[in-house]
């Protein structure tokens, strides 16, 4: 069990915010990167500078066989999936033009829809079931002559709740509708493949579960839709020099400015220690984590547990309540008594408490990772029993 | 003996060059990422030097894989 700074044993269930530990081989990369190359790439052309290129590119095309969209290049990073999904939603959508998200919808995309929805964009929310599920039969209804884009995170990082991607990417392509999902908290947790889920624009995070560093995210976008995306930012991007307007072309367009090179080494080993483990086997443990937590839960008098019952409806994310505690009084007990990380609230996501029922209160949340194992599952469930036989302090 | 000719291949940005040189690296066709010859662009880029007569193999391994802008003879 890993020790935190003051030696004692923690248990970390933290990993739907960001992951942890990473992969050994993430910071020996960065190391790597900082020690033997150090150059800016895309830029200069001397040998450490193409060196710093190619990590980039590695980095690249390691996510390209992650989510099945051949040409590594249609993959712009950004540094986070916030980004990401702020280049997608206001890139494309013009005053007049109608998009649909979900109940769902974490604030990454419900804030730049809002404020879209301010210059003129018309916004429908699909309402979701009590257990957070968006039924695609509701998405059709919702459809109207100028739906230009659904969005619509891939799993929820309330309840862990997965979507019909597949479902929703066909109806979107029957109707002509650009296909936006979030995929901040299933990159590296669930299988992804852009062309089978038909999904035109994928927004990840770099630093859950591809088990990289944090300042890392990036957006896929589909084959041609580069000429009608505008990018969030412009500026120097090693290409093009001589002309004083942005490139049209992947990745250059969304990547202005000097990168995050050295937490794309990082992000890169963690990619390959994704490939290399295999996401179905990662997800196999974790959903074992996550059935074997609901088991304990449900034995539990007092708490509460939303989301859909089943782990194999959910990724590894958990929210409950133990009656007569709060969420915050709960996390606090949790982490002082028992080392146990976790996180209380409404989760960035009020859209999706409302949905479960839990807005303005909230619930703690636990996020199990790959490097979690069933004695800490069974530790916490000890810890949440007692929380619920004392009722602690509110 | 004849000199050694040589055909340079240009390519959007740095990320396009790099990819084809992953992809000639597998191939196992000799080439060389040089900065782009002053007389021939701009751009301050990199470009793949190859041999003259590697041209076609060179388009063939590339096409559908990775973009690029044109190909001159140095």
């Amino acid at each position: 069990m890993p020790l935190d700074q003051s030696n004692n044993r923690i248990i970390y269930f933290d990993n739907a915010a960001t992951s942890w530990p990473k992969p050994a081989g993430m910071m020996a990369a960065m190391i790597d990167y900082n020690e033997r190359i150090g150059g800016s790439p895309g830029r200069s052309g001397h040998h450490r500078s193409l060196a710093a290129g190619r990590i980039i590119l590695e980095t690249r095309e390691a996510l390209a066989e992650l989510f099945g969209g051949g040409d590594s290049l249609r993959i712009a990073f950004t540094k986070n999936a916030t980004e990401a999904l702020n280049i997608a939603l206001s890139g494309v959508l013009n005053p007049g033009d109608h998009i649909i998200a979900s109940s769902m919808e974490h604030n990454s995309v419900m804030r730049p829809l809002r404020y879209l929805e301010s210059q003129g964009v018309q916004l429908s929310v699909v309402p979701c079931s009590g257990d957070g599920r968006l039924d695609p039969e509701d998405v059709t209804a919702a459809i109207r002559p100028r739906t230009h884009m659904l969005v619509v995170t891939h799993a929820s990082n309330v309840t862990g709740t997965i979507q019909p991607v597949a479902a929703l990417g066909k109806i979107a392509r029957d109707h002509g509708i650009l296909f936006c999902v979030d995929a901040a908290q299933t990159a590296g947790a669930l299988p992804i493949n852009v062309d089978e889920m038909g999904i035109d624009l994928l927004a990840f995070s770099g630093h859950k579960s591809l088990c990289g560093p944090q300042g890392t995210g990036g957006l896929y976008v589909r084959e041609g839709l580069e000429k009608q995306l505008r990018p969030l930012m412009t500026g120097g991007t090693g290409s093009r020099s001589e002309f004083e307007g942005q490139p049209d072309f992947m990745p250059d367009k969304y990547e202005s400015g000097t990168p995050n090179t050295i937490g794309l080494a990082g992000l890169g080993a963690g990619v390959r220690f994704v490939l290399a483990e295999g996401v179905a086997a990662i997800r196999d443990k974790e959903e074992g984590l996550t059935a074997r937590f609901l088991a304990g839960l449900a034995a539990l008098p007092g708490v509460t547990v939303y989301g859909p019952p089943d782990a194999a409806s959910r990724t590894a994310v958990v929210s409950f309540n133990i009656a007569g505690v709060s969420a915050s009084a709960a996390a606090l007990e949790l982490d002082e008594r028992f080392g146990i990380l976790c996180r209380p609230g409404l989760h960035c996501a009020p859209a999706a408490h409302r949905t479960i029922g839990t807005f303005p209160q909230g619930t703690i949340r636990f996020g199990f990772g790959y490097f979690n194992n069933d004695e800490e599952i069974d530790l916490a469930l000890e810890a949440i029993r007692s929380l619920a036989g004392n009722g602690a302090p509110h | 003996m004849e000199e050694q000719r040589y055909v340079v291949f240009l390519f959007p940005s740095v990320s396009y060059a790099l990819k084809a040189e992953k992809i000639l690296k597998a191939a196992g066709i000799a080439h060389k990422l040089i900065p782009v010859p002053r007389h021939i662009s701009s751009d301050c880029g990199v470009c793949v030097r190859i041999a003259e007569d590697k041209e076609r193999d060179v388009e063939g391994e590339l096409r559908g894989r990775v973009e690029w802008d044109k190909a001159v003879l140095l």
